[in-house]
């Protein structure tokens, strides 16, 4: 299937269409959270929230029978919320640390609802089968009113955010300094928490409860590559978490039985995978030109502030001297003289060389600068 | 100097059983530059953070002009440790710096032309305009402690609690820092500044506090920063039981 057939399809065909809608939602409303999530340093509390999501899925199918997926997603919500103020009562009234709250509270709800899946299983209920389908999630099953409800909740979440954008800006960068100035810190708190839990319960029937956090944190984490700025990283998460969505469910539907999930989270890893490398700023890549150059940059100096000391005995600067002396020096390469000679800092002449006085003058100075650098 | 800015009583923190500042009595007169000296884990910082409500004591209670902190926030500017932020986040000098207007402009309200008419004149105060919109990672010590400086001038407050400025900065800003007290001091507002080199004491500040977990004393530094009050302060290790 080539590219221009399956856009035409995405557009007349109501299942795909559905889908790549609802995943490039998912992955906008989930990108933009996951920023704040990745700021506050909560990367895991996402894992946390969606393991701890399950029992809730299954005790909602206890009490109501019925598969219904908001119904689900309703008690989904309940017991990611339970969880999530559990981790932070943890944390606040015991000695242990974060991580071994998440740890906690992750393993425990998740255990607990496995526990619960397999009871249901072997209930005579016909309903029960694809229960499990939540672990790992299935896009498929996403129908249009699906998409509906993550769309006003990414409009409600995306119009908190913009109301309050001074106070979560405030709240992630110096949360003590926000109480000071009189801020009720603990609303801020909960209102961020609400939307991280919100997010993630959302995409629980899509990517499911194992891969879920990957979608808060791989499109954050790539736009923090790329700028500076909050909003524009806020901004370029959605935009990475959303493309993520489309280019996943495209991949997985032309290759037929590729589950959507994890196809979802391995695209949102490329762009992760990208931004590290490629990032002019903060990219690997450029990261090491940089320190070769500076390398260079440095050797040459060298040989620069060798030849310096050379010339400075003589009277006349550009007295020439032989290349064999510089052998001596540890560092020397023929493409530094070259390139000394090509910065007009030496002439070369045969088997000699002499400083020129514009080269004097750079070695000089430089001799001088890193004398108070020193200091 | 008769007003008293900031009353403190009978102040006790403690975190799990062990008692972090034990029953603290403290008056701090209007108009001074006061320094809170003591080793460490005297409770120097817990002492500044209590008294703005960051952290809850088990029991006492500050005053600031006879009136409770929620009603007097701004009046009251806080420097935090350097330390106690990530550096690493996305945003620009400028802006943190804007962050000191936020209080005055409450809920919902976004900073405008005016705030950040104020936020300039602070980084011009503190000798950083020129890096207004450098990202905050690329700053050296010195200048994030400027910038942290500069956002509480925005503040425009009467009373500034900073914890612990001169902390690793080289010498130039520690000059600098200084002389921008010293500018507050004149213009009457009272300073309380955590400081952990008791060199400079007598140099840079006029009211000193000895703290280690009990108050040991406090008073003009000329008639109470003596040998006496020093040993009492770093010689004797304090021991008190929250049991009683």
């Amino acid at each position: 299937m080539d590219i221009t057939t399956y856009i035409e399809l995405v557009f007349s065909d109501y299942t795909l269409r559905t889908i790549t809608l609802g995943t490039a939602i998912l992955g906008a409303i989930t990108g933009m959270l996951g920023s704040f999530a990745v700021l506050r340093k909560q990367s895991l509390l996402g894992d946390a929230i969606s393991h701890a999501a399950l029992p809730g899925i299954a005790i909602a199918f206890l009490i109501t029978g019925a598969k219904d997926s908001n119904t689900l997603l309703i008690g989904a919500l309940v017991s990611g919320l339970v969880g999530t103020f559990w981790i932070k009562n943890i944390v606040t009234k015991t000695h242990l640390k974060s991580d071994t709250a998440l740890g906690l509270i992750l393993s425990v709800f998740f255990g607990f609802g496995m526990l619960l899946l397999t009871f249901i299983q072997k209930q005579p209920n016909a309903n029960q089968a694809g229960l499990d389908k939540y672990l790992f999630g299935q896009a498929a099953t996403l129908v249009e009113s699906d998409v509906w409800m993550m769309a006003i909740i990414t409009g409600v979440c995306l119009l908190v955010m913009l109301t309050f954008w001074k106070e979560f800006k405030i709240l992630l960068f110096d949360a003590d300094y926000t109480k000071t100035l009189g801020f009720n810190t603990r609303i801020i708190d909960i209102l961020i928490t609400v939307f991280i839990v919100l997010a993630i319960v959302l995409g629980l029937q899509t990517v499911g409860v194992v891969l879920m956090s990957a979608m808060l944190l791989a499109p954050a984490a790539a736009a923090r590559q790329w700028t500076n700025s909050l909003s524009k990283m806020v901004v370029l998460a959605a935009v990475f978490g959303a493309f993520s969505g489309v280019f996943g469910t495209a991949i997985s539907a032309s290759q037929n039985n590729l589950s959507t999930g994890p196809v979802i989270v391995l695209v949102a890893s490329v762009f992760v995978a990208f931004s590290f490398i490629f990032s002019p700023s903060r990219g690997l890549l450029f990261k090491q030109i940089r320190v070769i150059k500076n390398r260079r940059d440095l050797e040459l100096h060298k040989t620069l502030a060798f030849m310096y000391h050379i010339a400075e005995t003589h009277e006349n600067i550009s007295h020439p001297h032989t290349v064999k002396l510089l052998n001596n020096f540890q560092g020397y390469t023929k493409s530094t003289l070259q390139k000394l000679v090509d910065k007009d800092y030496v002439k070369l002449n045969g088997n000699m060389w002499s400083l020129t006085p514009t080269g004097f003058e750079t070695a000089a100075n430089l001799y001088t600068k890193q004398s108070t650098n020193d200091e | 100097m008769d007003k008293i800015a900031v009353k403190v009583d009978d102040l006790t923190v403690a975190y799990n059983y062990k008692p972090v500042l034990w029953d603290i009595d403290l008056e701090i007169p209007e108009g001074v530059l006061m320094a809170i000296v003591g080793p460490n884990g005297a409770g120097k910082s817990t002492l500044i953070k209590s008294i703005l409500g960051i952290l809850k004591p088990i029991a006492g209670s500050v005053s600031f002009y006879g009136k409770p902190y929620s009603k007097q926030r701004q009046l009251v500017a806080y420097v935090p440790q350097k330390g106690s932020v990530d550096w690493d986040f996305p945003t620009t000098a400028l802006d943190v710096v804007m962050m000191g207007t936020y209080g005055s402009l409450g809920w919902i309200k976004r900073p405008g032309q005016k705030e950040k008419k104020s936020a300039l004149e602070a980084l011009e105060k503190v000798g950083m305009l020129t890096f207004k919109n450098r990202q905050i990672s690329q700053l050296s010590g010195g200048q994030q402690q400027r910038i942290f400086l500069a956002r509480a001038l925005v503040q425009n407050a009467s009373i500034y609690f900073m914890d612990e400025p001169f902390q690793g900065v080289d010498a130039t800003t520690e000059v600098a820092i200084i002389n921008i007290l010293k500018e507050l001091r004149r213009a009457n507002k009272t300073v309380i500044v955590v400081h952990h080199d008791l060199q400079t004491v007598p140099e840079y500040f006029d009211w000193v506090t000895f703290l280690n977990v009990k108050k040991i004393a406090t008073g003009p530094v000329k008639d109470i920063f003596n040998d006496d009050n020093l040993t009492k302060t770093y010689g004797i290790n304090y021991k008190v039981s929250i049991q009683e």
